[in-house]
């Protein structure tokens, strides 16, 4: 929103100082003013993404950047792509099929061709948590996570803080729930440290069989009855459930689920009048989330995300890469 | 080569709790006499300079027949898991327990079923015969519990210790580490601790009906080694073991995701990091080994829950033995009982102890020495310790099998 949300250069550590990072691994390396100021830079992209035909800066021009996707993915790469291309970088997108690529020393060996390629910098997702890690520990440029296994997907956190602060004015003080299959949601691990980071407070509503242990330990609230926690929320972020998860290990149906934990109209009037439903998508209509809510356009920012997703991708890259790109500050 | 009378004098002999200078003679393999008054002719002296005299240590459970790795760690007998090939038949336990000539003895564990695949009871009395000292069920348990029954019964009817991994297979299905805020910030599937009190639980109401007799390999929560100290107290013919790992590392060793610490059982909380140190005190734990499992990069350099479980524990198993002693968790004596004395009862091999007439498998060790764990330096076939780079201090300096100088 508002330019007022935005704190002067001056709050921020000069240079580099103000994001000490090489990488972009996950939330837990961050500090609630890193993650402010990455907010902060995505705005200036928010507006020109806005700005008609003449949506581009070359900034990143000359440079290669590699969104190597060992997991199936349409949006967050198509949305890294354009981030990459409005700042003049080329792009190369690298789709390692899941099955070709089963051993991880392949995952490494692919790792050191790409950086053999000299890359500047790389994008990268894989089903396992903990493997965007391994990976940044052999490469030379910097490692963007888009997404290891249940561990944790930092742009979705990023542009789900962004849109919230974008929406509702702030990012702090909320009191917001999480629903859905926590447990295997690296979504939700991200965005539960983000949004405990920046001093709201967070819930945690899913089905016993979907929560993870020891959720105390990560400053949440946990519930398992719906109405219950979503009750005076400011924020409603409902999670995607996996098909594969309905068939009765965890869950007994989709319908069942839909019954005890779906978004209905009714069931968000729990929640405060004003509040906000965000959901990462894809979503699975009539399961989690309600149609009638999901095409509210009051109510649901879902298309608001994916818009503030290419915002902030963009400013992650520009971060990451000041370095190479030797701007002053910044070594 | 005739094998020359041997005589260690200047020593600190690990024969009782605390060690007590002395000296020691060994004569055709054998300890002859400690503290000896006449010695004789033709004897070979060696001078150990105040260190300590212990007996070699008996490594019950090592998945790799790793002699380097066993050789700089003091080890001069290694009790062998089944895992590998697996041993379920005569002819592979044969040439599994000749793996170690000349200069380490290598102790053949039986696979207890066919395959280890939990089925059909594998030719455990063949393979008794061909040298097994015990059966065990590999790095999983046997799921059917009227397999396990028939296979404790069986053993126990031909004088061979059954040992057990325990962990139930449904809790820890997919599982790579244990319950806990760590598993959870990693995202890494996790099992509930209790997995392994429950395994254990249903062992030991077959130790009960059957009377056989158990080890359990690894016990690492609180719960589990009370229910060992229950049915010790009720006098059931149970034993346990543990590793240094999970002794002196809890779940936060896998922060990072670090693969080295990638075990099976997987570290566990600091609450029962605690219980296991305890226990080790309080006498409940019987048996510390090293559960060495050498694993290379094509295994370890991975995601972790693709990385396979273990590590190469040969060579710090005395050092960091030697810490529970500094920490006042176990006595010298104590330790060498748990290295040494208590694993070669098991097996049923007479050493294991600075006593007349057993077989004088020696080391000497500096138990005062510095050193550093070093993953990229070690004698074992692969590095994957999660020590790395741990100050530790003592090791082994001399070692003889039978009364030859190995070392």
């Amino acid at each position: 929103m508002t330019s007022s949300t935005i704190r002067p250069a001056s709050d921020y550590p000069p240079g580099g100082d103000a994001f000490r990072h090489r990488h972009l691994i996950g939330i837990a390396q961050l500090t609630p003013w890193e993650i402010s100021y990455v907010l902060d830079a995505a705005e200036q992209w928010v507006d020109l993404n806005r700005s008609g035909a003449a949506k581009h800066d070359d900034r990143l021009a000359g440079l290669t950047i590699i969104n190597a996707f060992f997991e199936n993915s349409t949006r967050t790469l198509l949305s890294f792509e354009i981030a990459g291309k409005r700042l003049g970088a080329d792009v190369v997108n690298m789709h390692a099929a899941q099955s070709s690529v089963k051993k991880g020393e392949t995952l490494i060996d692919t790792a050191m061709t790409l950086n053999a390629m000299r890359a500047d910098a790389m994008v990268i997702r894989h089903a396992s948590s903990g493997a965007v890690q391994l990976i940044a520990d052999k490469v030379d440029c910097p490692v963007l996570n888009a997404g290891d296994g249940r561990h944790e997907h930092p742009t979705q956190a990023l542009l789900d803080a962004l849109t919230i602060r974008r929406r509702l004015g702030r990012v702090e003080g909320l009191t917001i729930a999480i629903c859905g299959d926590v447990l295997h949601s690296r979504v939700a691990r991200s965005n539960i440290l983000a949004l405990t980071l920046l001093g709201n407070e967070v819930r945690v509503v899913a089905p016993a069989t979907l929560t993870p242990p020891a959720m105390e330990r990560m400053h949440v609230t946990t519930f398992t009855d719906m109405d219950e926690g979503i009750r005076d929320a400011d924020v409603v972020m409902m999670l995607r459930l996996q098909n594969e998860r309905m068939d009765g290990a965890y869950l007994p149906s989709a319908r069942e689920y839909h019954a005890l934990y779906g978004l209905t109209p009714k069931r968000l009037e729990k929640a405060k009048p004003d509040a906000i439903v965000m959901h990462p998508g894809p979503m699975n209509r009539g399961v989690e989330i309600d149609s009638s809510i999901a095409d509210d356009p009051e109510r649901s920012t879902i298309t608001q995300q994916v818009e503030m997703g290419v915002a902030v991708r963009m400013a992650c890259l520009d971060i990451l890469t000041r370095r190479q790109r030797g701007v002053a500050g910044w070594n | 080569m005739e094998l020359k009378p041997l005589l260690i004098t200047n020593a600190m002999l690990i024969d009782g709790d605390t060690p007590r200078p002395g000296s020691l003679l060994a004569v055709d393999g054998r300890i002859a006499a400690i503290d000896p008054t006449e010695t004789p002719g033709g004897t070979e002296t060696v001078d150990a300079k105040g260190q300590w005299l212990a007996p070699g240590i008996v490594d019950l459970g090592v998945f790799a027949t790793d002699k380097p790795a066993f050789h700089f760690g003091g080890i001069t007998r290694a009790a062998l898991m089944p895992d590998n090939g697996p041993l379920d038949g005569a002819g592979l336990v044969e040439r599994a327990a000749k793996g170690g000539k000349p200069d380490l003895w290598v102790h053949p564990i039986a696979a207890a079923t066919k395959g280890l695949a939990g089925k059909e009871l594998a030719e455990i009395g063949l393979m008794q015969q061909a040298g097994a000292r015990a059966i065990a069920t590999g790095r999983t348990r046997i799921a059917d519990s009227g397999v396990m029954r028939r296979v404790l019964s069986y053993a126990a009817s031909l004088g061979l210790v059954t040992i057990i991994h325990a962990e139930d297979e449904g809790l820890t299905a997919g599982a790579v580490a244990t319950d806990g805020e760590m598993a959870t910030r990693l995202g890494l599937a996790s099992a509930p601790a209790m997995a392994e009190s429950m395994a254990i639980a249903r062992d030991l109401a077959l130790v009960e009906e059957t009377g056989a007799p158990v080890h359990f390999r690894q016990v690492t929560t609180a719960r589990g080694l009370d229910l060992i100290r229950a049915a010790k107290a009720k006098g059931l013919p149970v034993l346990c073991g543990i590793t240094p790992a999970h002794l002196l590392l809890s779940d936060t060793a896998i922060g990072d995701f670090r693969t080295f610490a990638r075990l099976s059982p997987p570290l566990r909380s600091e609450d029962d990091r605690q219980a296991c140190l305890a226990a080790i005190a309080d006498g409940t734990i019987d048996i510390l080994s090293s559960g060495h499992d050498p694993r290379g990069p094509e295994d370890k350099r991975l995601p972790f829950a693709e990385a396979l479980p273990g590590m190469a524990g040969a060579e710090t198993l005395l050092a960091l033995g030697l810490n529970l002693v500094r920490d006042g968790h176990v006595s010298p004596g104590r330790l060498f009982e748990l290295l040494a004395g208590t694993p070669a009862c098991l097996l049923g091999v007479d050493a294991g102890k600075l006593a007349v007439g057993k077989e004088a498998d020696l080391i000497l060790v500096e138990e005062g020495t510095p050193w550093q764990v070093d993953a990229k330096k070690m004698a074992a076939w692969a590095g994957n310790t999660p020590f790395d780079g741990m100050p530790v201090q003592g090791r082994a300096t001399m070692m003889w099998k039978g009364g030859q100088r190995i070392r």
